[in-house]
């Protein structure tokens, strides 16, 4: 098994406990971490894929990836402490009102 | 051959801008400028209609003709607003404007202290303009314009004063009413034209005239117009919306429900008597329907207690006359007894008017009496209408029906001693019912409340003036023998063969009609009218048919109201408004809830739930495109 391979696989293991983190855990802030965790496995998956296919534009998409995650974190992270603040909770299912 | 001239349009515009002038501006400038444009272009109208007869006659009474405007052309159809002035159009204009003048000044007095002055004079001479138009025109579709706004102008003038919702409904009664006749001219216009291509009415009389004739029924044409005419001359069996439109003032009611109006009918008959010429059974029904109405009227209007109710079934006896006498071929009589009728039931509106005016609105005959010597120029104008219309020589009404009861029996085109004997008894209740009025309102004993007589007054000048002019007319009227005049475009019909020797016999019955009518009526209504209370007691069932109107409208409404309302409430509102319209609605409607509330349920609020949707739908479509890779 080659490093690139090994690294695919990685990314997918990285990206499979994001998803599962996402739907099973409770606490707002360890479920914006797993989001983040998949996003960046799919970057990874990007890096690795850009690699065997020796494509450059890969590479510099995986640069703006990361800006955009940056400003992406920027916005969430407020989100969730105005939410915290509201209801001194971090427990998901306190925020229900949306209910239809 | 005729002669071009453009004074018809000015004829026709100058009370068209009246009604602008007083419609647009009239409550701004006040009452002087609209009594000045109300009264003055109707004048000016009258007299540009003297000067036009003048060109008539300088050109030999060829026609004039004057071709204002092209209406529309499609292919090789044009249609032109021409106007037409010959004999009969002379005679109409004359009277619409003349009379129309009369009664418009007569109206500054009368309408004096309304508050919507300026809209009375608008809607007064926008009545002229259309009726202008309709006497005027050159094509039945310029005469179908008028006709039309004469309805409205008549719809517009009966429901004027509209707070008060009988006289509103009067008004629109009057209008749905005329509907009627109109699909019967329209289907008679539908018909012409596409059989002559063309609607100009001098062309389709020389069509009916020549040889061959043109390939369609005289008589179908003629009865369809006639079903038309039926309506707004207010003859059997459209004629129920005259009466009520007595709810309009009474100087409208003598311009448009007596003087012209209504007799737009006869003129159409008349003008087309090219068509009815050829077409017996028409002018046979022409003649039923208008003697018919005739008699019939005169019977109701032995008994109306409304004076003006009287006058107005008066009004549609006299119509029956005039299509008695079109209807036997002798339009030019029917012409001549509307020229006679416009000035003496004019004259008697407008005396009627001046005794409501002088009771403060009293129209009852039982609480009047006894005021001939209160207001006497209004009694004497009134008993010289009154005798005219009753056919006392040598007034205008007795050379006027005195020619129609002639034609009725000796005319050759359907004169017969059964048609002269209704028209005569009918020319006898003619005469009793209108001495009984002139008894009732003005002779014997006063019937008024003392507050009523306290303040009982003559006219004003501007409406007695016109009342003398009126009977001035009605009582020399008769000697310009309208027949004579027409002679050449209409001719009268041929008299039956050994006719001639009851020339005489018919003269000298006609007068004593007239007389006998007077006499019956000083008998019954000159003493206390005891005699008169006797008979009416005598003949309970009788008297109750007759005043209320042998329950025509009664039938009306139970045979043709209340099954087109049930059609409508149950079938098109009930089925098909309700149940098919809102129930379609409402169904898409519950679909479109019953859905949401579904969908709904999975809108949790819950972030793991949605987040686990996104999983399974991502699963889902990662399993998808692997299967179909």
């Amino acid at each position: 098994m080659d490093s690139l391979q090994l690294l695919g696989w990685s990314s997918m293991a990285l990206f499979s406990i994001g998803l599962v983190g996402v739907v099973v855990r409770r606490n707002v802030l360890v479920m914006l971490m797993c989001m983040e965790l998949m996003l960046n496995a799919v970057n990874l998956a990007l890096v690795v894929f850009g690699q065997r296919a020796a494509a450059m534009e890969a590479t510099v998409l995986v640069f703006l990836v990361f800006v955009v995650a940056a400003a992406e974190i920027a916005i969430a992270i407020p989100i969730v402490l105005l939410l915290v603040r509201r209801r001194r909770s971090m427990d998901a299912d306190s925020y229900m009102e949306l209910r239809g | 051959m005729s002669h071009a001239t453009s004074l018809p349009t000015l004829i026709v515009l100058l009370p068209l801008a009246g009604f602008l002038l007083n419609g647009l501006l009239g409550n701004r400038l006040g009452k002087r400028f609209v009594t000045v444009v109300g009264c003055g272009l109707p004048i000016a109208a009258f007299a540009m209609a003297l000067e036009c007869l003048a060109e008539l006659s300088a050109a030999g009474y060829s026609p004039l003709v004057d071709e204002a405007y092209t209406w529309f052309a499609a292919g090789s159809d044009k249609l032109d607003i021409a106007f037409y002035f010959d004999r009969l159009t002379a005679v109409m204009v004359l009277i619409v404007t003349g009379v129309g003048s009369l009664i418009h000044v007569y109206s500054t007095g009368y309408m004096k202290e309304d508050a919507s002055y300026a809209r009375y004079f608008a809607y007064l001479n926008l009545f002229l303009f259309f009726m202008l138009m309709l006497v005027l025109g050159r094509s039945l579709l310029v005469l179908f314009v008028g006709w039309e706004g004469v309805g409205l102008a008549s719809y517009l003038l009966i429901g004027f004063w509209f707070e008060d919702p009988a006289k509103a409904a009067a008004g629109k009664k009057a209008f749905i009413t005329n509907r009627v006749g109109d699909a019967g001219f329209l289907l008679g216009m539908f018909v012409l034209y596409s059989t002559l291509g063309t609607l100009e009415m001098d062309r389709i009389n020389a069509a009916f005239m020549a040889v061959p004739a043109p390939a369609v029924s005289a008589s179908l044409v003629g009865v369809l117009l006639f079903v038309g005419a039926c309506g707004k001359s207010a003859q059997i069996p459209l004629h129920v919306w005259l009466p009520d439109a007595m709810a309009g003032p009474t100087p409208v009611s003598a311009l448009i429900h007596a003087a012209t109006m209504v007799t737009a009918g006869v003129y159409l008959v008349a003008r087309m008597s090219g068509i009815y010429m050829h077409a017996p059974e028409a002018s046979a029904l022409v003649a039923g329907i208008g003697a018919a109405t005739a008699f019939f009227a005169a019977t109701v209007a032995l008994v109306q207690t409304d004076i003006k109710k009287v006058l107005a079934y008066s009004t549609l006896s006299q119509l029956g006359f005039m299509f008695v006498a079109a209807g036997v071929g002798a339009y030019g009589v029917a012409v001549f007894h509307l020229y006679t009728h416009a000035f003496f039931k004019a004259c008697l509106f407008l005396g009627a008017g001046s005794v409501i005016h002088a009771l403060s609105g009293e129209q009852d005959v039982r609480r009047m009496g006894g005021l001939a010597r209160r207001i006497p120029v209004t009694f004497w104008t009134f008993a010289v209408a009154t005798a005219a219309i009753a056919g006392i020589p040598p007034l205008a009404g007795f050379f006027s029906k005195d020619e129609i009861l002639w034609f009725a029996l000796a005319s050759a085109r359907g004169g017969s001693p059964l048609l002269f004997g209704v028209m005569a008894v009918t020319a006898l209740l003619t005469s009793f019912y209108m001495f009984r009025l002139l008894w009732l309102t003005f002779l014997g004993d006063s019937r008024m409340s003392a507050e009523a007589e306290h303040h009982v007054h003559e006219s004003p000048p501007s409406m007695t003036m016109v009342l003398v002019v009126l009977a001035a007319l009605s009582a020399v009227g008769g000697f310009f023998s309208i027949p004579h005049v027409l002679e050449p475009m209409l001719a009268l019909p041929a008299e039956a063969e050994g006719a001639e020797a009851w020339h005489s016999a018919v003269v000298a019955g006609s007068i004593a009609i007239a007389a006998a009518g007077l006499a019956g009526a000083a008998w019954f209504f000159g003493g206390k009218a005891e005699r008169a209370e006797r008979v009416r007691t005598a003949f309970p069932g009788l008297h109750r048919v007759l005043t209320n109107k042998y329950y025509v409208d009664e039938a009306y409404e139970k045979f043709l109201w209340a099954p087109l309302n049930w059609i409508s409430e149950r079938v098109f509102l009930g089925w098909g408004d309700r149940r098919l319209i809102d129930g379609s609605l409402h169904a898409i409607v519950a679909l479109g809830q019953g859905t949401a509330r579904l969908l709904s349920r999975l809108q949790t609020g819950n972030v793991h739930f949605y987040a686990f949707l996104t999983l399974a739908g991502l699963a889902a479509a990662l399993a998808w495109s692997l299967a179909h890779a």
